[in-house]
């Protein structure tokens, strides 16, 4: 009787599901499959929709990754992300241990939350063509600073100098997404018991040891989030470096995401290539993915669960050998 | 004593340390805001001033005499963005709902699935999307923008680490002995008790699709449909390449409501962040 009834409310677990399913399937799956299949193809020109496929299907895929434009794009999307997310992480640790500590109580301690979180939600239009314009030449506000307080003599051309654009990407990065790595730090912080640190104290461990012994392997698990879904997002980077300079200055803030882009929507509209490189980019992002989770895992979870298998191994065994 | 004289140095520097990154955090968008009342001579001769200058209204007819429409973007980003968050929302909290509350047989498989596509980004099946919707010519409707809000696996799982805990069995139970439906009780005993849940994820939700610039880039042609950061990527184009009164003017027009309404909803925006992330 029980389980009739059980089984009577089920059907409703699948209806109320049911509306995920088909967005998903229409808006994410489908485009996914196709764009797999659009790199095989010879798709290209603006307004075509048919294809044939190619009589060499991986010729798109060897044009890409033979290419030394889509090199560059890689090589500046890693490093891009590289060069902001260590910044944004020292600089984001440094401020979760100073407001955390419980010994140094910072006045305005929300007031600068707040202003710290506050550029990463100003659209990332605006913020790249605002650094456009405050680094113009020859009379931006930062060549005018810079000349008003003699750092330099003369105006410099931030946006066509390679480094200084790439540099200025990387720092609107780290600038937009620092107050989020804090406060998503300190609320792992907050979330460790405070028991672990009284018992610190009475130990007679200073700031630094209480923070590298209890902190960090206690917010192990949010710095892998942190980790992860910065990573997914600086592989995919778009917006910033295509407003502040178009990828430019001489492909030097050309990332994968400009670069698809760019091979899709604009010159010859090369679909096939776009998707092709789409895809590498796909395989790039679960790759990292997954190492990431690897290397990060808990350990000691998973040296408890082969400790379990093993001995199930054994029970399972003598098992055998008793029903011998 | 010295131990405290000590914390008290080390909280001075930390205290200045903290001033220069907030100085940092509002000295752009100060220069945008005063450099939007100053004429592009003004500009031109000293960049950076802290005061204002009676340009404005000149800038402003400068600004939307030509194709920057600040309107018709802040229109269509308003309808994409409170459309998306509504169904994105409701639908969210249904699925997540369904996976909480009933036993199925592919409950957890499907589950499980939720968690594994989480982390695709939509870029990434960008040539797909917008072949197919290319292929049925949608490509300037709105709807394309707003319906894939449908289908948003971070926000299922949110909404169902919130539900756990929040929902007990017992409430939908007794609401079914009086008599019911399954879809009366969601709407009118589920959804009140998710209201917290449910106005953290509207938050993000809108804000990310009210800065969304790739989806509509790709998508948008026709000039009357451009969503608000499209409008703002022409401000980079060449037709108004010396006016910069008239560029900082329009910056300030898209960033400034977000900054007014960020400080209104600063504490519940930092909480949300906070509550996601641990979740999450």
């Amino acid at each position: 009787m029980k389980k009739k009834k059980k089984s009577g409310y089920a059907k409703w677990g699948y209806i109320f599901t049911l509306p995920f399913t088909i967005a998903f399937c229409i808006f994410s799956l489908y485009p996914t499959l196709y764009t797999a299949v659009i790199g095989f193809t010879d798709l290209k020109g603006i307004g075509k929709t048919s294809f044939h496929f190619l009589s060499d299907p991986f010729a798109n895929f060897r044009t890409i990754l033979t290419s030394p434009t889509f090199h560059t794009a890689f090589a500046n999307t890693i490093g891009i992300w590289v060069l902001n997310f260590i910044p944004q992480l020292i600089l984001a640790l440094l401020l979760t241990a100073w407001f955390t500590d419980r010994r140094f109580k910072i006045p305005g301690e929300g007031a600068f939350k707040v202003m710290f979180y506050m550029p990463n939600i100003i659209t990332a239009a605006t913020v790249a063509i605002l650094f456009n314009a405050l680094f113009g030449y020859p009379m931006g506000p930062v060549n005018d600073l810079l000349t008003r307080f003699g750092f330099i003599s003369s105006p410099i051309n931030f946006l066509v100098k390679k480094n200084a654009a790439r540099a200025i990407v990387i720092f609107i990065q780290t600038w937009m997404w620092y107050g989020y790595t804090m406060i998503v730090l300190i609320s792992g912080v907050l979330g460790i018991s405070p028991e672990i640190f009284d018992a610190a104290e009475v130990d007679g461990a200073n700031g630094w040891q209480t923070f590298w012994m209890i902190t960090i392997p206690n917010i192990r698990t949010i710095l892998l989030f942190t980790l992860v879904t910065s990573l997914i997002g600086g592989l995919n980077m778009f917006d910033i470096p295509q407003l502040f300079a178009l990828g430019g200055p001489d492909n030097a803030t050309l990332t994968t995401s400009v670069f698809i882009y760019n091979q899709a929507f604009k010159g010859s509209y090369m679909y096939n290539r776009a998707a092709a490189t789409s895809m590498i980019m796909f395989i790039v992002i679960c790759a990292a993915s997954i190492v990431l989770f690897w290397l990060l895992r808990d350990k000691d979870e998973a040296a408890l669960r082969r400790v379990e298998r093993e001995n199930n191994r054994k029970a399972h065994k003598s098992g055998k050998e008793a029903a011998r | 004593m010295s131990r405290n004289n000590h914390h008290y140095g080390t909280r001075t520097v930390i205290f200045i340390i903290c001033v220069l990154l907030a100085v940092l955090s509002l000295f752009p968008f100060l220069v945008m805001i005063v450099n939007s009342t100053r004429s592009t001579t003004q500009i031109q001769q000293h960049a950076v001033s802290l005061i204002p200058s009676g340009y404005f209204l000149k800038n402003l007819k400068i600004l939307l005499g030509k194709s920057f429409n600040p309107a018709v973007g802040f229109m269509n980003s308003l309808i994409v963005s409170v459309c998306a968050t509504a169904l994105a929302t409701y639908f969210s909290t249904l699925t997540a709902y369904g996976l909480v509350i009933y036993d199925w047989r592919l409950k957890r498989a499907y589950f499980s699935f939720i968690m594994a596509i989480m982390m695709i980004p939509a870029q990434i099946t960008m040539i797909g999307f917008y072949q197919m919707v290319y292929k049925i010519h949608m490509t300037n409707n709105l709807l394309m923008l707003i319906l894939p809000a449908i289908a948003s696996p971070t926000m299922v799982f949110f909404m169902k680490q919130y539900m756990e805990p929040a929902l007990s069995i017992e409430i939908v139970q007794s609401a079914r002995i009086d008599g019911a439906g399954e879809y009366y009780i969601f709407n009118n005993i589920v959804l009140p008790i998710m209201k917290p849940a449910i106005a953290t994820q509207a938050i993000f939700t809108f804000v990310s699709s009210w800065n969304n610039l790739f989806t509509p880039l790709i998508l948008l042609t026709n000039q009357k449909k451009y969503t608000l950061p499209i409008m703002i990527s022409l401000l980079r184009g060449d037709i108004y390449k010396t006016e910069f009164g008239a560029i900082y003017l329009g910056l300030t027009m898209t960033a400034l409501p977000l900054i007014v309404v960020y400080l209104f909803l600063s504490k519940y925006i930092i909480a949300g962040v906070a509550l996601g992330s641990v979740k999450g």
